[in-house]
C-alpha cells in the first residue's frame, strides 16, 4: 500500500486542478465537489442558526417583543427546512465525495460530471426557498412538516416556490445517493470485499439506499400540493373528497426514513473515529452492518409513530408502538458496541473522540427519550410538545451535527496537509457541549409541564426554563465561531501534518500522501 | 460539570425570575384515572430509562477512567463476542416486553368511547373552539381574552396570561364525557394536560375521545398543532362543577341564549351597533384584518376601503354569514348572534374612513338566519 503512495507522487498523469472559478464551476473532482459541498453546508448552518437566533430571542421572555406570530412561523419553518436539507445533508454528502473513494481505494467517484450537477443544484434550490420570505404574504409557514391543508389552501402564495425548491433538493439528493451507490458496488479496490469496506462507507450505502427509497415520496406529496393548489385535485382537502391525514402518511413515510438518513452517516464517522482513539478494533463489525440494516428497514413500518393524535384505529396505534420499539434492539446494540469497543482500549481524547463521546452520550439521551415517545398512550400527551422538540434536537444536533464535526477534526489533517490547533478545537467541543445542554435540556422540563411547540408566546409558568434555553442557544450558537476560527486558523498557519496524524489510525485513507493528492488512487491499492 | 452549575448559579443570580414561573419538572398527574395511569406509565418508563443510562454511561465513564493512554493502559484485543451480542439483544428485548404490557393496557382504556353521558363535540376554527352540547341545544364559541397590551407588554401580564377564554366548556365530574373532534380549516389538536386529553381535529374527520374528571376545579391547555399565525392564541379551559352546578350553568346558558334572541327584536340605533360593532370586531375579526381594518395583505385583506364594505350592503352581509369556502374567512353567520352580525357589519361600513353611512339591523340579519 504505501508503494501505492508514492506511486501518486510521481505520477505524470497527475495533474492538478483547474485554475480560478472553473474549478469549482466545472469540477468532476471528488474534493472539490465535496469541499464545496462541506462549504455550502457550514454557510447553511449559520443561516439556519440564526433563524434559531431570531426564534430564541422571541422566546425569552414571554410576550411578543421582536417579531410578529407570522414571520415567527415562517423562521421556524425556515430554520427546520435549512437545517434539514442545507445543513445536515449537504454535510453528509460533503463527507461522502471525499472520504469514500479514498476510503475504497478509488481515484474519485463513478459519476463526477452527475457529482457536479447534484451539488450546483443546492445554491439554487437554496436561493430559491430563501426569496420567498421577500415574497408577498411571506414565506412558507406552516413547519418544516408543512401539513396540509395549512399548506395548501390556507398557504401563502410563496408555497408554489417552496414546491419547486423542494423537487430541486430531492432531486439532486437522489443524484448523490445513486453517485454513492454506483462509486461502492463497482469500485472498490481488489480485495475490499463488502465486510471488509469501513463502517462509513457501509452507513452510507445504507442511507444512499434510503435516500432513493424515500426522495421520490416526498416528491410526490409535493406533487399532490401543488395539483391541489394550482389544478383543482382534491388530495388533501376534505371539502373535495380528500384526505388531510392521507398527507401526514404520505409526509411521514419519506419522514421517518429521513431521520435515520441524517444519522446513518453520523454512525459510520463515530465508528471509525472511536476504534482510532482506543487503538482497538471496531467491537463486533458484523453485528453493527447487521444493526444498521435493521435499522434501515425499520425504519420504514414506524411512520405513523408521528401521528399518534390523528386518530388512527386502535390496530394502527398498536402496530406502529410495537414497531417503534423494536428500533431499540438495533440501536442499542450499536451503542453497547461502540462503548465495547473503548473498553480495554487505551484511549486518548483528541478533539474528534470528545465528539464522539459526546455523540454517544447525547445521542443515548436522545434515544431512551425516543423509547418514551414510541409508547403510544403516553405520546398523547408529549406529542407536540417540548418534550418532542427536546428529544429530536438531542438525536440530530449532538447526533448528526457532532457526527460531521468529529468527522471534520478527524479528517481535516489529511485534507489540508495541516494540523489543526487542539486547544482551540476542544474549547470549540466543550463550549458547544454545555451550550447544547443547556438549550435542549430544559426543553424536556417544560415539555412535560405542558409547553407546545411551534408557539411565539407561552404562558408565564414556563419562562424561567425558556430564558435558560435562550441563552444556551445563543452560547451554542456563538461557540460555532470558534469552528470558523479553528478552520481559518489550520489553512492559514497550521503545522504541518504528517501522514498518519493519529497514532491508531487505520484504513485506505492513511496510505495517501497528506495531503491528500488531487486524485486518490489512479491504480488501485490491494487489500489483502 | 462544575463549569455548567456555576455558569447556572451566575445567571440564577442574574436574571430575576418571572412571577408566576414555577420550574415545573415533570408532568403533571392530572385528575382523570386515564391521567393518572399515563403518569404512571411515564414514570415507569422514565426510572427504567434512566436505570439504563445509569448502567451504560457508568461503564462507559468507568473505562474512560481507567483504560486511557495517559494511564499506561495497553490496548487489549477485545473485539468480538457472540454471547455479549446475545445478551444485549436479549435484555433489551425483555425489557420493552416488560414496558409494553402496561402501556397495551392504557391504549386500550384511552380507546374506549362506548356509553358516554355526554356527548361535546368540539370543532377547532382559526383561532378559537367551538363548543356543541349534543342533545341540549347549546352550542358556543371560546376565545382568548388576555388583553393585546398584556401580549405587546404594555401591561403586566396576569396569572393565567394565555390561558383563559370567555367561556370555558363546563362540564360535570364523575361523569363520562365523549368528545366528537373535527375543525372547521386546517387542522388543530384540543389538548388539556391535566385530563391527558389530546387528540388531533382534522377538517373532514370526526375524531372521538373522552375523559371522566375526578375533581372539581378549572383545567387548561392550548392547541396543540401549528394551525396558522395565532396558533399560540387559542387556548382551552375546561370548568369542572359538580352535577348540580351543572344543571344549574345548563339552564342559565338557556335563559341568556333567550335574552339574545329578543334583544334581536329590539329597536338598534346606529350609534348603538357601531359600539356594540366595534366589541365584535375586536374580538372576531381583528386577528385577521387587523384592529385598524388594514387587514395584512395579500392573505387578509383590508375592510378599508374594501369594495365589499363600501359597496351593496347585501353583498357585505353574505360574505360575513357564509364567509367564503375555501379561505381563511369562515362563514360567521352561525358563530355570532344577528346581533353582533348586524353591529360588526355597521362598524365596518363607517369605521376608518369606511363612509358609506348605512346601518343593518338585527332583524334583516334574523330573516337570513331563519329563511336559510
Ligand atoms: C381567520 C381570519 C379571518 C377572520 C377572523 C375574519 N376574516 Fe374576513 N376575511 C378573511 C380572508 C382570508 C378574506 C379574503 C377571502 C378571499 O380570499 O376571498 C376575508 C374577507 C372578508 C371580507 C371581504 C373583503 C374583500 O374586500 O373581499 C369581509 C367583508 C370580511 N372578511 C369580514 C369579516 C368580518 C366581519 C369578520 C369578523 C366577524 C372577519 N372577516 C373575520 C379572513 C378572516
Ligand atoms: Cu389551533
Amino acid at each position: 500500500m504505501s508503494t501505492q503512495a508514492a506511486d501518486i507522487d510521481h505520477g505524470d498523469h497527475d495533474h492538478g486542478p483547474a485554475k480560478g472559478i472553473t474549478r469549482w464551476l466545472y469540477s468532476t473532482n471528488h474534493k472539490d465537489i465535496g469541499t464545496m459541498y462541506l462549504i455550502f453546508s457550514l454557510v447553511m448552518l449559520f443561516i439556519g442558526g440564526s433563524m434559531a437566533f431570531v426564534i430564541r430571542a422571541e422566546l425569552f421572555q414571554p410576550g411578543l417583543q421582536l417579531i410578529e406570530p407570522e414571520f415567527f412561523n415562517q423562521m421556524i419553518t425556515m430554520h427546520g427546512l435549512i437545517m434539514v436539507f442545507g445543513a445536515v445533508m449537504p454535510a453528509f454528502v460533503g463527507l461522502a465525495n471525499w472520504m469514500i473513494p479514498m476510503m475504497i481505494g478509488a481515484p474519485d467517484m463513478a459519476l463526477p460530471r452527475l457529482n457536479n450537477l447534484s451539488f450546483w443544484i443546492l445554491p439554487f434550490a437554496f436561493a430559491l426557498m430563501m426569496s420567498t420570505l421577500f415574497m408577498d404574504g411571506g414565506g412558507p409557514n406552516f413547519g418544516w412538516t408543512f401539513y396540509a391543508p395549512l399548506s395548501t389552501t390556507y398557504a401563502p402564495p410563496s408555497v408554489t416556490f417552496f414546491i419547486f425548491a423542494i423537487h430541486l433538493l430531492g432531486a439532486s439528493s437522489i443524484m448523490g445517493a445513486i453517485n454513492v451507490i454506483v462509486t461502492i458496488m463497482n469500485m472498490r479496490a481488489p480485495g475490499m470485499t463488502y465486510f471488509k469496506m469501513p463502517m462509513f462507507c457501509w452507513t452510507w450505502l445504507i442511507t444512499a439506499f434510503l435516500l432513493i427509497a424515500v426522495m421520490p415520496v416526498l416528491a410526490g406529496v409535493v406533487t399532490m400540493m401543488l395539483m391541489d393548489i394550482h389544478f383543482a385535485t382534491a388530495f388533501f382537502d376534505a371539502g373535495g373528497g380528500g384526505d388531510p391525514v392521507l398527507f401526514q402518511h404520505v409526509f411521514w413515510f419519506f419522514g421517518h426514513p429521513e431521520v435515520y438518513i441524517m444519522i446513518l452517516p453520523s454512525f459510520g464517522v463515530v465508528s471509525q473515529v472511536i476504534p482510532t482513539f482506543s487503538r482497538k478494533k471496531l467491537f463486533g463489525y458484523h453485528s453493527m452492518v447487521y444493526a444498521i440494516i435493521a435499522i434501515a428497514v425499520l425504519s420504514f413500518v414506524v411512520w405513523a409513530h408521528h401521528m399518534f393524535t390523528v386518530g388512527m384505529p386502535f390496530v394502527g396505534e398498536l402496530f406502529f408502538m410495537y414497531t417503534t420499539m423494536l428500533i431499540a434492539i438495533p440501536t442499542g446494540v450499536k451503542i453497547f458496541n461502540w462503548i465495547s469497543t473503548m473498553f480495554r482500549g487505551s484511549m486518548t481524547f483528541e478533539t474528534p473522540m470528545l465528539y464522539s463521546i459526546g455523540f454517544v452520550v447525547l445521542f443515548t439521551i436522545g434515544g431512551l427519550s425516543g423509547i418514551m415517545l414510541a409508547l403510544a398512550p403516553v405520546d398523547m400527551v408529549y406529542q407536540d410538545t417540548y418534550f418532542v422538540v427536546a428529544h429530536f434536537h438531542y438525536v440530530l444536533v449532538p447526533g448528526a451535527i457532532f457526527g460531521i464535526f468529529a468527522a471534520v477534526y478527524y479528517w481535516l489533517p489529511k485534507w489540508t496537509g495541516k494540523m489543526y490547533d487542539e486547544g482551540l478545537a476542544k474549547l470549540h467541543f466543550w463550549v458547544s457541549f454545555i451550550g447544547l445542554n443547556l438549550t435542549f435540556f430544559p426543553m424536556h422540563f417544560v415539555g412535560l409541564a405542558g409547553m407546545p411547540r411551534r408557539i411565539p408566546d407561552y404562558p408565564l409558568q414556563f419562562a424561567d426554563f425558556n430564558m435558560i434555553v435562550s441563552i444556551g442557544a445563543f452560547m451554542f450558537g456563538t461557540s460555532q465561531l470558534i469552528f470558523v476560527y479553528v478552520l481559518i486558523k489550520t489553512l492559514r498557519k497550521g503545522e504541518p501534518a504528517e501522514q498518519l496524524p493519529w497514532e491508531g489510525a487505520e484504513g485506505l485513507e492513511w496510505t495517501l500522501p497528506t495531503p491528500a493528492p488531487y486524485h486518490s488512487f489512479p491504480t488501485p491499492p490491494t487489500v489483502e | 460539570m462544575f463549569k455548567k452549575v456555576a455558569v447556572f448559579g451566575l445567571f440564577l443570580a442574574l436574571v430575576p425570575t418571572v412571577a408566576f414561573s414555577d420550574w415545573q419538572l415533570n408532568l403533571n398527574r392530572g385528575v382523570t384515572d386515564t391521567s393518572i395511569a399515563v403518569y404512571d406509565l411515564h414514570m415507569l418508563v422514565l426510572y427504567i430509562c434512566v436505570a439504563i443510562s445509569v448502567v451504560v454511561f457508568g461503564v462507559m465513564f468507568w473505562s474512560i477512567y481507567h483504560h486511557r493512554k495517559s494511564k499506561g493502559f495497553e490496548s487489549h484485543e477485545f473485539h468480538d463476542s457472540t454471547a455479549l451480542e446475545i445478551l444485549w439483544t436479549i435484555v433489551p428485548t425483555i425489557i420493552l416486553i416488560v414496558i409494553l404490557f402496561p402501556a397495551t393496557k392504557a391504549l386500550i382504556n384511552s380507546y374506549d368511547t362506548e356509553e358516554s353521558d355526554i356527548d361535546i363535540q368540539i370543532t377547532g376554527y382559526q383561532w378559537k373552539w367551538r363548543y356543541k352540547y349534543i342533545g341540549e341545544d347549546l352550542d358556543f364559541f371560546s376565545v382568548l381574552t388576555t388583553p393585546t397590551d398584556e401580549i405587546r407588554n404594555k401591561s403586566e401580564k396576569n396569572e393565567n396570561y394565555l390561558l383563559e377564554v370567555d367561556k370555558p366548556l363546563v362540564v360535570p365530574i364523575n361523569k363520562k364525557i365523549r368528545f366528537l373532534l373535527t375543525s372547521n380549516d386546517v387542522i388543530h389538536a384540543w389538548w388539556v394536560p391535566d385530563l391527558a386529553v389530546k387528540k388531533d381535529a382534522i377538517p373532514g374527520f370526526i375524531n372521538e375521545d373522552w375523559t371522566r374528571i375526578n375533581e372539581v376545579g378549572i383545567y387548561r391547555g392550548q392547541c396543540a398543532e401549528l394551525c396558522g399565525k395565532d396558533h399560540g392564541f387559542m387556548p382551552i379551559v375546561v370548568k369542572a362543577v359538580t352535577q348540580e352546578d351543572y344543571v344549574i350553568w345548563l339552564a342559565e346558558q338557556k335563559a341568556l341564549k333567550e335574552i339574545e334572541a329578543a334583544a334581536s327584536q329590539a329597536d338598534w340605533s346606529m350609534e348603538a351597533l357601531l359600539v356594540k360593532g366595534e366589541g365584535v370586531y375586536i374580538k372576531n375579526c381583528a386577528a385577521c384584518h387587523q384592529p385598524n381594518g388594514m387587514g395584512i395583505p395579500p392573505v387578509f385583506p383590508a375592510i378599508k376601503g374594501s369594495p365589499i364594505a363600501l359597496g351593496p350592503i347585501g353583498t357585505h352581509l353574505a360574505t360575513v354569514f357564509e364567509g367564503r369556502p375555501g379561505t381563511a374567512m369562515a362563514g360567521f353567520g352561525e358563530q355570532l348572534s344577528s346581533v353582533d352580525i348586524a353591529a360588526v357589519i355597521t362598524y365596518q361600513r363607517n369605521a376608518w374612513g369606511n363612509e358609506v353611512g348605512d346601518m343593518l339591523s338585527p332583524t334583516d340579519v334574523d330573516k337570513l338566519k331563519g329563511g336559510e
